[in-house]
């Protein structure tokens, strides 16, 4: 029997030959990342036991971006702990302001290879899976003893196929495919699973499109979500070759199909991401915020997607819109390429690279009663301030057109040859 | 060990970390501070109202969202001294051992017991048992899990690991 590239990921982590679900392995760790909110509590984990010296100092990196740049005191203090931390113990893969972005988006450009195991004090951390490699989110103490010892005990996971079919039209992405797969199978539907995405659909999927595939395999309980490297992975990722890949007899717990020649643009309904429905039925509803960016959807694709519909058009009196590159690279990149101005001549504020209004807890907070569209991932009650707010998940091109309309509107309709 | 015996809050499916505790809170990393938003999301003034050793039965996927360990230290430290459920999100299951509050999966425990009941749970024997003596299965641990539960969680088996180093 062949295995899934998740199962000879964890093979090759714990020094086995083969690994099967079920089956617990203790693994050694190739890269860990803790960030401005999950790290403190790391670092206070690692005073308690009375040791805090990492494993490996060029396998952690530590990245700046829930609260960039620091808001209160408290946040700034925060930064100060992990800033000496990285002096102390010459970690040089530390992130300053002005150096960083969204954590994930910094591991995908300049660290994480195909057939790598990474862990990450982010549940997010499974977006690096669109590399080819295993990676999924831990907790502070968790990554305290990781810190410690360079490794940590998994159950190796069932793996489940979401077997991609044909291309996407024009207007429809990957994040809808991705919301498509989590209203298919509900928000624990792949608890303690791998996700892993196939077929000729990802083929035709950009490294962008697919890393925010891979984001929100964490919405429907899954470790990671993984794609096998191909071409655009080694040129993504500048390495020769990928040699741990899924076997054609690995085995799957369970194989979904989805077309995305039929595909609609898709909406996360509050307050569960799996309540998607196809924007036609939708219904109405009021824009008061637009958020475009997060480590779901602030890549230079999606900026791409969102500044050819906003071009030459305004901002809904009605609406405000926000947008936040998810790092300094593509905020460059996407300034080069005028897309910053785009939104800024639309009527739309574009800020630093960081989390931004995602969770609720920097910039962009709802107030009572108050409706956001946002391209990030989650719309639990409270996600983005109050918990009279509603968060609708959705597209950038979605975000974008409805920006525009301050109301909730397809795309489809601003797409121009 | 002793069972653990409490009162029980009925929750349902799917309580997410963000309103076990809310983004806003987490750049709070004294367990005090974080114990009195625990669950504020759902249930306003929880903190105030809970006892402590209370324990909690939900349903499936309790925990899911976020990898934040100050959602289950919120809990433990507002004085929840455990959590039956039919199923955690990863991430929170293996937060909550690793802080040594007790989490136990049991598929029939949220449709067997009544809000504000008294039960006691018995992890290494694997059932939470009801006032009136009967028995509702839970699913058991790995030995090195229950171990590390039984341990007071991870960062005490880290603190004899690494006492040894430090003398060095």
């Amino acid at each position: 029997m062949g295995m899934t590239i998740s199962e000879k990921i964890l093979a090759r982590a714990s020094g086995n030959e083969a690994v099967h679900p079920g089956e617990y392995v203790v693994c050694r760790i190739d890269l860990a990342m803790i960030h401005d909110l999950t790290g403190p509590l790391t670092l206070k984990v690692l005073k308690e036991v009375g040791y805090e010296r990492p494993w490996d100092a060029d396998k952690v990196v530590i990245i700046l971006d829930h609260q960039v740049p620091a808001n209160s005191t408290v946040t700034a203090q925060l930064h100060k702990d992990l800033r000496e931390y990285a002096k102390k113990y010459s970690i040089k893969n530390y992130h300053e302001v002005g150096r960083q972005g969204v954590c994930h988006q910094i591991l995908a450009e300049q660290y994480v290879k195909p057939g790598m195991l990474v862990v990450g004090a982010d549940s997010h951390t499974c977006t690096l899976g669109a590399l080819g490699a295993f990676a999924t989110g831990i907790g502070s103490t968790e990554m305290a003893s990781v810190y410690l010892t360079g490794e940590m005990w998994f159950r190796v996971p069932q793996t489940i196929r979401c077997d991609l079919k044909n291309k996407l039209r024009d207007g429809v992405s990957s994040k809808d495919v991705i919301l498509n797969i989590i209203g298919t199978l509900g928000v624990d539907g792949g608890l303690y699973c791998a996700a892993e995405f196939t077929g000729g659909g990802v083929g035709s999927l950009s490294v962008d499109s697919r890393l925010t595939m891979c984001n929100m395999a964490i919405e429907m309980g899954g470790k990671t979500g993984i794609i096998n490297p191909d071409k655009r992975t080694l040129e993504y990722t500048g390495v020769k070759e990928a040699p741990l890949k899924s076997d054609p007899d690995a085995e799957y717990y369970r194989t979904l199909e989805v077309d995305l020649a039929t595909l609609e643009p898709q909406v996360a309904m509050p307050h569960s991401v799996d309540n998607v429905k196809p924007i036609c039925e939708a219904g109405n509803v009021i824009a008061d915020q637009v958020f475009i960016g997060s480590c779901t959807n602030g890549r230079l694709e999606d900026l791409e997607a969102a500044a050819k519909i906003l071009s030459g058009r305004k901002v809904s009196p009605n609406t405000r819109l926000i947008v936040i590159p998810a790092s300094q690279r593509i905020y460059l990149e996407a300034e080069e390429r005028g897309y910053l101005r785009t939104f800024i001549q639309a009527g739309g504020v574009v800020c630093n690279p960081n989390c931004g209004p995602c969770l609720g807890g920097h910039m962009g907070i709802l107030a009572d009663g108050e409706n956001c569209i946002s391209t990030s991932n989650r719309n639990f009650i409270g996600r983005m301030g109050s918990t009279a707010a509603k968060v609708y998940l959705a597209s950038p091109q979605t975000a974008a057109a409805t920006a525009i309309e301050g109301r909730l509107a397809d795309p489809r309709k601003y797409m121009r040859g | 060990m002793d069972g653990i015996k409490g009162r029980v809050w009925l929750f349902g499916d799917d309580v997410d970390t963000d309103v076990i505790l809310p983004g806003k809170y987490l750049v709070l990393t004294d367990p005090k501070d974080l114990a009195k938003h625990a669950l504020e999301g759902l249930v306003p003034g929880f903190a105030d109202k809970i006892k402590p050793g209370d324990i909690i039965i939900a349903g499936k996927n309790f925990g899911c969202g976020s990898s934040r360990e100050h959602a289950p230290l919120a809990l433990k430290h507002a004085g929840v001294g455990a959590i039956i459920a039919k199923s955690f999100s990863r991430i929170f299951f293996r937060n909550a051992i690793n802080i040594g509050l007790p989490v136990v999966i049991s598929k029939d425990a949220r449709e067997r017991v009544g809000e504000g009941e008294t039960v006691t749970i018995d992890l290494e024997g694997g059932a939470v048992i009801k006032s009136n003596g009967e028995m509702i299965p839970t699913e058991s641990y790995p030995d090195f899990l229950l171990k590390m539960l039984m341990d007071g969680g991870l960062l005490q088996s880290l603190k004899k690991r690494f006492e040894k180093v430090e003398k060095k």
